[in-house]
């Protein structure tokens, strides 16, 4: 056979994947340190059903199973969902998203290289839009909350959706502050008289904040070993800032400030994880630009004006639709054109 | 004032290189190759010199097989145009003008001529050229003798380059960067016979007229830089150094790299005043000038899986076991051999192919030096493609184009501004042959453009014809109406004259003979005795056919039990209808006398007929025995067929012979 060219350097599918999954470790150990033991359990869940439906969709599809399981791809979407979705959210919840984010998301339209949609976005809209209530439900950090649930409480209530008797839930979820800003907003409260309570933290969200500064961490390696660039991240956290800025300088009163924005809701992990993904995502820079822009700004919008705490999922499920509009009209001058 | 502007320009006029976009960094090799001088190969026992070595027109061969041949005399002589000439690398006999497989990626064999050296390496008479005062067009047109074609690999005709074009050659950018890695037979060049290379560059210059003269060379050869830096001290050359980015070797990006211009799509750099040559060409142009040597050899890098990797000085046609052999030997594990580097060279079908003017490297392969690739996994749109195209095309787009026969739209995202440089497939991480789709890509395209332009080309002719035809039509029409206004006018004059009126009165007397003879004809020709007739007894002819028709048919629907038995009965039938013919036919003719000869005609037509038919109906029950009823049916139903026809065909024939014998009764 005459292929050329007879040498090639370049990481596999599965070493760029493995890559991710490492990124998402100082997050996950954060997450892990500051909200219990329980988002373990959901992400072996969420693996195992993530490998199961893959497993088996390939079967189904004819297609060989082994390379398809080994590059990872399955992982990081329930990975990213799992991370996504309440830490004690009860078992079936995260089975349910990752399967639908496998069997319709991904492998219906073709498996690895061929879902228009980032399918951990699609699983997280189903969610959020069929149980609602759970998806909004919250716990406070562990370690600034006054009631503490162990390891085998998260275990017991993630499976049996049982507390310790002396426990109710109440007392260990609440809303988290992009929610509570909107609804203490909506009763017409002062911006400063929101922002005293518990939930708030020194820049962001009390706790999460720190997740989220670990996401960034997990994202600087990502973009350092060339896995992703900087278009998204940058376009996506400038485009919230901007907005935010914009907002809160006409009424500082009414809009929080960028700064609580960038560090609230799922704004660090979704601009290095979840945009990020190449194959449901433009492939020009400046395409990249444009389309983590919007991503922004709807995420924006949709935290102030919509019906729900965090706009990421239904801006990255929209702004996926535009990817190959955004991809035709963004094409780089090919060598040798007219400028 | 404008300080920022100018700022800015200075900075662009100040900058040496500029990088263009893309590229790949890629492990060398080189030093695998460039550790010891350039080698010499004692004589092979053969040579073989395809006639095709460079891109163009197959030259003419001048010498037959017995020939005897000096070295540097010309065997193949360039013809048309685009053409290079080829000459005897030493002296000896030719031994055949033959096929033989080709280091070409076909792997196809092609005509070749081959020599067995005498072992003298006798010179022909060689004329040296004043390259420095001789008149320009004179040595340009005497390189078509020379046989120099471009040693970098893709063996243009340099004649060609070096005539004058419309618009003037101010710069001379020499293409030095050999960016492929293992190949260094340009950097050996440098190194030994940099003050040849100069001179060279001089001969180009001269011959182009043009003002600045640039070497591009990569910084991984820093021996090399320093030997041309040091030769081209005080003869206003400039020696640009590159930076090591694949593939920086090729003309565009080369013309990019030193000067900033890009060269418009679809046209060369020539058009700007800018022309490229390979260094090595350009010191082939000195030897032939200077020494009168035509180009009989180059310098091939043979490296890779063999024991001592080199350059060697290589007649052309010598056979690449020859080569490897004067390498040390190929070592155990070599699996095939790479003409060109790894990037876009391409698998050499044998050991025995030649090695010819294009043949920069040769690569040694093996499966531990050169990984057969994983299988490919589906493209994830990472656009490392994107980020490594010099060209800055889209890969992954073209790629998803190629694989679905989006040929159109591949055209819209400049398919064909691919240089197949390979960089996309190099840092693919789905291990996808990249390269291989767009060449698919661009070969059916070609393909169907060349079908296009053949069918449109048949249509052209067609409405050419038709219109010729309607052309021929309307003239015919117009000579008969010219003719017809003529014959008037004669006529006129014939009336008016008295001469004419005699051979006007014949040709009058002549038609009415016709005429006359004409109306006999159809008088004849009509049924006389039906003619006669009343229309109760057409009817009733008309009636008597209805019926034995349908009486023919009843009796044959029945289903054929036994082919034999159903043959025998057709035939029975056939001749009770035949007899029952004759008796209607008398009925009808009424006059017993007259028909008496036609009835015996009409009976043996018949009966001939008849054992036809049951002759056809045997075979056809034969063949058709062992079918069902549905083909029992369908076997009826085409006899049914025949036997219509074949009546159809006897009442005809009976009143032919009917009218033939009253015919003759008449006469």
């Amino acid at each position: 056979m005459n292929r050329s060219p007879h040498i090639t350097n370049a990481p596999s599918v599965s070493s760029i994947m493995l890559k991710v999954l490492l990124a998402l470790l100082p997050g996950i150990f954060v997450y892990a340190w500051l909200y219990g033991g329980g988002i373990l359990i959901t992400l072996v869940l969420a693996t195992a059903t993530a490998l199961g439906t893959e497993a088996l969709m390939l079967k189904l599809r004819r297609r060989p199973v082994q390379p398809f399981l080994s590059d990872y791809s399955a992982v990081i979407t329930a990975w990213l969902l799992a991370l996504a979705i309440p830490p004690l959210a009860p078992w079936w919840l995260i089975v349910v998203g990752v399967a639908f984010a496998i069997i319709v998301a991904k492998q219906l339209y073709g498996g690895l290289g061929y879902n228009p949609f980032n399918p951990a976005m699609v699983g997280y809209a189903v969610l959020l839009i069929s149980f609602p209530v759970i998806m909004t439900k919250w716990p406070a950090a562990l370690s600034f909350a006054e009631t503490k649930l162990s390891f085998m409480d998260q275990f017991h209530y993630i499976f049996s959706h049982a507390l310790p008797a002396n426990i109710s839930m109440d007392a260990v979820t609440s809303a988290t502050p992009l929610d509570y800003l909107k609804t203490q907003l909506k009763l017409n409260q002062s911006m400063d008289a929101i922002q005293v309570a518990p939930i708030f933290g020194v820049f962001g969200a009390k706790g999460s904040e720190f997740v989220a500064l670990a996401y960034l961490a997990g994202g600087a390696f990502l973009w350092q070993q060339r896995i992703i660039t900087w278009h998204l991240p940058t376009a996506f956290l400038g485009a919230i800032a901007a907005m935010a800025g914009l907002f809160w300088m006409i009424d500082p009163s009414q809009f929080a400030n960028p700064v609580f924005h960038l560090f609230s809701g799922a704004s660090i992990f979704a601009a290095f994880f979840i945009l990020t993904d190449p194959i449901s995502g433009p492939t020009t820079p400046k395409g990249k630009l444009y389309f983590a822009a919007g991503a922004g700004v709807i995420t924006y919008l949709v935290r102030v004006y919509g019906g729900y705490p965090d706009g990421v999922a239904f801006a990255v499920i929209f702004m996926n639709i535009c990817v190959p509009l955004i991809d035709m009209y963004t094409q780089p001058r090919v060598f040798g054109h007219k400028k | 004032m404008n300080a920022p502007i100018n700022i800015a320009g200075l900075l662009k006029k100040t900058k040496d290189v500029f990088n263009f976009h893309g590229g790949v960094r890629l492990p060398e090799h080189k030093a695998q190759s460039n550790q010891l001088p350039i080698g010499q190969l004692p004589l092979p026992d053969q040579l073989v010199l395809p006639l095709r070595q460079h891109i163009g027109i197959m030259p003419k061969v001048r010498v037959a097989v017995g020939d005897h041949v000096l070295k540097g005399q010309l065997i193949a002589e360039a013809e048309g145009s685009v053409s290079a000439a080829i000459h005897a690398p030493t002296s000896g006999t030719i031994a055949a003008i033959a096929d033989a497989v080709l280091p070409h990626p076909s792997g196809l064999p092609d005509r070749c001529i081959t020599i067995t050296p005498d072992g003298n390496d006798t010179w022909i008479e060689r004329h040296p050229q004043d390259w420095r005062k001789g008149d320009v067009n004179t040595l340009v047109n005497s390189l078509r003798l020379s046989g120099i074609v471009g040693l970098g690999g893709a063996a243009f005709p340099t004649q060609i380059k070096l005539r004058s074009t419309r618009s003037p050659i101010h710069t001379l950018v020499i293409n030095a960067a050999e960016c492929e890695p293992y190949i260094t037979c340009d950097d050996m060049l440098m190194r030994e016979r940099y003050d040849q290379v100069v001179h060279g560059i001089e001969v180009a210059q001269r011959l182009l007229a043009a003002k600045n003269i640039m070497i591009g060379i990569e910084d991984n050869k820093p021996e090399a830089i320093k030997a041309m830096q040091a030769a081209v001290e005080n003869t206003g050359i400039q020696v640009k150094v590159v930076p090591t980015v694949y593939p920086s070797g090729d003309a565009r990006r080369l013309v990019y790299l030193v000067l900033g211009k890009e060269v418009p799509q679809n046209k060369r750099s020539t058009e700007f005043g800018v022309q490229v040559f390979n260094v090595a060409t350009v010191l082939a142009l000195y030897r032939y000038f200077e020494f009168g040597e035509p180009a009989i050899s180059r310098i091939v890098s043979m490296t890779g899986n063999v024991n001592q990797a080199q350059n060697f000085e290589v007649l052309f046609g010598t056979p690449l076991r020859h080569l490897v052999k004067a390498a040390g030997g190929a070592k155990a594990d070599t699996s095939h051999y790479i003409m060109g580097g790894p990037m876009m060279g391409f698998n050499l079908p044998s050991e025995d192919v030649p090695i010819t003017k294009s043949a920069n490297c040769i690569i040694a392969a093996s499966s531990t030096l050169f990984e057969p690739p994983p299988p490919s996994m589906p493209c994830i749109r990472c656009s490392r493609c994107a980020d490594a195209c010099p060209v800055s095309l889209q890969p992954q787009e073209l790629y998803w184009f190629a694989k679905s026969d989006n040929f159109e739209k591949a055209q819209d995202y400049n398919l064909f501004d691919c240089i197949e440089c390979g960089a996309c497939s190099y840092v693919c991480p789905s291990d996808i042959p990249l390269v291989q789709y767009y060449r698919y890509a661009k070969s059916e395209v070609i393909a169907l453009d060349k079908a296009q332009e053949a069918a449109d080309l048949a249509r052209e002719r067609n409405e050419f014809r038709l219109a010729r035809i309607e052309r021929e039509k309307q003239e015919r029409t117009a000579k008969h109406a010219a003719r017809a206004q003529g014959a008037k006018v004669a006529k006129a004059a014939g009336n008016s004259g008295s001469k004419p009126a005699a051979t006007d009165k014949q040709a009058a007397i002549a038609a009415a003979i016709a005429r006359a003879k004409v109306q006999k004809e159809t008088d004849s020709a009509a049924p006389k005795n039906t003619t006669e007739m009343s229309a109760a007894t057409k009817a009733e002819i008309a009636e008597t056919d209805s019926r034995r028709v349908a009486a023919g048919l009843t009796e044959e629907k029945s289903p054929a039990a036994d082919g034999d038995k159903q043959a025998k009965i057709v035939a029975a039938i056939a001749r009770a209808k035949a007899q029952k013919a004759d008796v209607s036919k008398m009925s009808v003719s009424g006059d017993d006398k007259t028909t008496k000869p036609v009835v015996d005609a009409d009976k043996q037509a018949k009966i001939d007929a008849a054992i036809k038919q049951a002759k056809v109906a045997k075979a056809e029950a034969g063949k058709e025995k062992t079918s069902g009823n549905n083909d029992g049916q369908l076997m009826v139903d085409a006899e049914k067929q025949a036997k219509i026809d074949a009546a159809i065909k006897r009442a005809k024939a009976a009143k032919f012979a009917a009218l033939t014998a009253k015919n003759k009764e008449d006469n």
